[in-house]
């Protein structure tokens, strides 16, 4: 499907007036009526909880940025002015602190589903590296407002962090000076960090800009992947609105009743009890960890060795995402027809966790059961070191050598002709069995 | 909401049990380590639950105990007198709107002599407390804390429940739990045993290597003994007691707006729930003549 | 050319039982939309520790008599005059109609003790600090753009609207006030 030709007609004399000097009614009026794929599922609503969730983060951090006081003597205790104090401010700092959790479970389904049905796939790279783009600020923006609190984990939490990131040869230490500030986390980094902080949401934001640009120009996506020809257009395409604003609508205030039941009964379950005591330089906690959403990255981290090798396949197993548009070999988009490489996805899912669950265990501890067998290098093989180990490999194993090999060995299942199809129960599209044909271009 | 499972058998047959023993590798009930903090007895406070609030005759006791044991030694610095007068907290009188004319709290704060200066000759002075007034500390700064503590400093209450695991069953724990420390073990001096403390006592262990005991060693001594403090109300006066007191005021201390966060939370669910019942049938409306 | 679109909004006087959900789930995020925005305007309103310090004691034997002292109240200065009984007179004997801001002397002070004058020392034309016994009035005058006021602080001469600003106050004692 490509790119939808504008049907708006200005109907009033002030529209005329906008149309021939600033045609944002036009915009808005043609985003409406975009023609949409009619079998969107559940799994595609996450996109424009996303937009309102970088609108709640922006609107409440720029209110509680009136009440906060970027300075180690003032930060906790001006934290704890606004929940105690300020008007309602115990609500905003929850539905901020709460709110960066719920981004990232939004941001994980949302990149999950992009990756199951096929979405980062021609001639749709560009919507997935400008959101792997969205993605990387996210975590630093996140990274850097987790310092802000400024508790025992926000301090030991960004020496770790800096520390590794000055471990990069050649640039590393000067790098790490200019975050730092001075010789070690500060004042100096505190109030840069803040202002950063406030700074990234926005540059995100501009992303997100040329991320639904880049998706209106390819054109959207959906479940049976399928580029929708022109002359199927008026059958299998709905408006944007009013289907899908009311159906992004539903799944949004289903989402806001996770996000209130966090808030609202428990709003420091997702967070750690070293973060309510004060920073103390010279008392590091007995275990630090990040935030649970970037759990995966740190277990990759703890998994290599070495230390600037541990650095490298952090960054890396984000920078992988970059380049995976090229790394599928596949034709056909969506993994409902591709059943051996949908077994591979389920377990990169579980795998995840896995992870997730890694990155917040102590290495040494064992997995199973308390016993241990034998040494293997620097840990003994029943331990989470071990685990994390087996699961990053996975991690990149998928993208580097699953994803290639799949798409070029398996036989994917017929693809349907259009996507009325499956559902008016139409003609067998073709033989099973055959491979899949080059689609054609709309 | 359709998930797009496959239809095929060994999808089926490999993912179920996959997520299956992945489910069960993570539930599976963690065995209680030796040398790990005994896990913080759960005693039913007022205010745990989503309909939770906090008992006013419990806060005060709690307060008393405070200020009359813990206070010698523990600053809450981020709380004002004031903050005693607020709705939900143990003074609030709900004739009084302005926490501040609160004739309770007024009268707690000028029990104490604050620092200040004089406004006429920039002397420093000492006057008498107000309710907008912080709660004074028992140090001058964290040196002083140290050095009168053996080099710990004491830590500040304000948000003790939030800041440790267990928050107000494990301070109640804590306080209540000491115990004689089990022979075997070597002692620092300055350092006491409690089976709650986080910490790992391998290495001063010199028993069974098995049964290395609960818990480590905090600077605090018992704090609490039976008959310390005084109440005004028919509840016990031990150490029991005290230690659930003394948790429920930190409880609140930590986090105020407890039962107003609560509150507005059942509120907030149910309207969140019909206004998706009424999106939802608005959307089933908007779709009901597209087959998709 | 594309399916079937309901009137998704239910505007217009067309509305049939069929629109009817949709005004009442518009509704509903109208009404999810304003109880949004209230907590977001009102943390902008002073917070319960600025309110804390609204209220502060003053004592009045600081003021020796002629004179005034300046105190501090919720950033702002506060004048406490003790008033000669000839400033008493002459602001009592002024008539309403020379007046800008009519209002006698007696509702500007507590009775009984009406030689005590509070009043908080903004100039109400653009906020400017007066000075104290100076102006053709033996009040105030504000050399910001020449406002003068008598010895009740009301506003004589220039530029300002109305009279200096009486705060609440009440008197805890014979010697002190609490302002606020």
């Amino acid at each position: 499907m490509s790119e939808h030709q504008s049907t708006y007609v200005p109907r009033t004399a002030f529209e005329r007036w906008m149309d021939t000097r600033l045609p944002i009614i036009r915009f808005g009026a043609d985003y409406m009526s975009l023609p949409t794929p009619k079998n969107l599922n559940y799994w595609y609503t996450f996109g424009a909880i996303l937009t309102i969730c970088l609108m709640v983060q922006i609107i409440t951090g720029v209110v509680l940025a009136m009440h906060y006081v970027p300075n180690t003597e003032m930060a906790f205790a001006s934290v704890e002015r606004i929940m105690r104090d300020v008007n309602g401010g115990w609500l905003i700092r929850y539905v901020h602190s709460n709110g960066a959790s719920m981004f990232f479970i939004a941001v994980y389904i949302h990149m999950l589903r992009g990756l199951y049905y096929g979405s980062y796939k021609a001639p749709r790279e560009m919507i997935w590296i400008v959101g792997c783009v969205i993605f990387f600020l996210l975590i630093a923006t996140a990274f850097l407002g987790y310092v802000l609190p400024w508790g025992q984990m926000s301090f030991h939490g960004a020496v770790v962090i800096t520390n590794l990131i000055g471990s990069i040869p050649v640039i590393g230490g000067s790098i790490l000076t200019w975050l730092q500030g001075g010789p070690a986390i500060d004042n100096a980094t505190l109030n840069r960090f803040f202002s950063l902080h406030y700074l990234l949401p926005f540059v995100i934001f501009g992303c997100v800009v040329l991320h639904v640009w880049a998706l209106h120009t390819a054109g959207q996506n959906n479940p049976v992947g399928i580029l929708i020809p022109k002359d199927r257009v008026a059958k299998d395409t709905v408006p944007f609105h009013p289907y899908y604003t009311v159906k992004d609508g539903f799944a949004l205030i289903l989402f806001l009743i996770m996000f209130a039941a966090f808030v609202f009964f428990m709003p420091n379950a997702l967070g750690h009890a070293d973060n309510s005591i004060p920073a103390n330089p010279l008392v590091t906690p007995a275990h630090i960890v990040p935030e649970w959403y970037l759990l995966p990255f740190y277990a990759i981290l703890r998994a290599v060795p070495d230390k600037f090798g541990g650095v490298v396949a952090m960054f890396g197993s984000i920078a992988v995402l970059f380049i995976l548009p090229w790394l599928d070999t596949s034709r056909v988009r969506s993994m409902r027809y591709r059943p051996t490489m949908r077994v591979f996805f389920y377990i990169f899912v579980v795998n995840a966790f896995v992870l997730g669950l890694c990155g917040a265990m102590l290495p040494d501890a064992p997995v199973i059961g308390e016993f241990k067998t034998f040494m293997l290098i620097d840990g003994d093989l029943n331990s989470y070191l071990w685990l994390g180990r087996l699961a990053t490999l996975y991690y990149f194993a998928f993208f580097l050598v699953i994803l290639p090999m799949v798409g070029l060995r398996e036989t994917p299942l017929p693809i349907p002709q259009s996507i009325s199809e499956p559902v008016l129960g139409g003609p067998a599209a073709m033989p099973a069995g055959a491979p899949a044909q080059p689609e054609t271009r709309g | 909401m359709t998930l797009s499972f496959g239809k095929t058998a060994p999808v089926k047959s490999i993912l179920i049990p996959l997520i299956a023993a992945a489910g069960l590798a993570l539930v599976a009930p963690a065995a209680q380590a030796a040398g790990e903090a005994k896990k913080p007895r759960d005693i039913a406070f007022s205010f745990e639950g989503p309909f939770g609030t906090f008992d006013q005759g419990q806060l005060q006791r709690g307060y008393k105990v405070y200020r009359e044991v813990c206070a010698a030694c523990h600053s809450m610095n981020l709380l004002s007198f004031r903050n005693l007068a607020e709705d939900g907290g143990p003074f609030w009188d709900p004739h009084v709107s302005n926490p501040n004319e609160n004739r309770f709290v007024r009268v707690l704060a000028a029990e104490f002599e604050i620092a200040d200066i004089d406004s006429e000759t920039g002397e420093p002075i000492r006057r008498p407390g107000t309710p907008a007034d912080a709660f004074p500390d028992p140090y001058p700064n964290a040196t002083a804390a140290a050095a009168g503590n053996g080099g710990a400093v004491p830590p500040d209450l304000s948000v003790m429940a939030k800041a440790r695991k267990g928050g107000a069953d494990y301070i109640y724990s804590l306080l209540s739990g000491y115990q004689p420390a089990p022979a075997g073990l070597r002692i620092a001096p300055g350092q006491h045993y409690n089976p709650y403390m986080p910490g790992d006592l391998t290495p001063f262990w010199e028993g069974d290597h098995d049964k290395v005991p609960y818990g480590g060693f905090i600077a605090m001594a018992q704090p609490l003994r039976d008959g310390q403090v005084t109440y005004d109300d028919d509840a016990p006066e031990t150490i029991d007691q005290y230690s659930r007191d003394v948790a429920a005021f930190i409880a609140w201390a930590s986090d105020p707006k407890a039962t107003e966060r609560k509150r507005t939370g059942i509120a907030v669910l149910a309207y969140l729930a019909i206004f998706a019942g009424l999106t939802y049938a608005s959307y089933r409306q908007i779709w009901r003549n597209v087959k998709h | 050319m594309t399916e079937s679109v309901v009137n998704s909004d239910g505007q217009g006087g067309d509305a049939t039982r069929r629109d009817f959900i949709h005004i009442a789930a518009g509704a509903a995020a109208a009404g999810a939309g304003v109880t949004i925005a209230w907590p977001l305007i009102n943390q902008m309103n002073p917070a319960a520790d600025t309110l804390a310090l609204s209220v502060i004691d003053f004592d009045l034997s600081k003021v020796q008599e002629g004179q005034q002292v300046v105190t501090k109240w919720q950033g702002k200065p506060v004048f406490v005059r003790y008033r000669t009984p000839a400033e008493i007179e002459a602001a009592r004997e002024t008539p309403m109609s020379a007046l800008k801001d009519p209002q006698a002397d007696a509702d500007r002070v507590k009775e009984g003790r009406e030689q005590y004058l509070v009043l908080v020392g903004s100039c109400t034309h653009l906020g400017c600090v007066p000075t104290f016994g100076t102006g053709d009035y033996g009040g105030w005058f504000c050399p910001c753009h020449g406002s003068h006021y008598d010895t009740s602080g009301r506003i004589r001469k220039g530029p300002a609207p109305t009279n200096l600003v009486v705060p609440n106050y009440e008197y805890v004692s014979d010697t002190a006030v609490r302002i606020g």
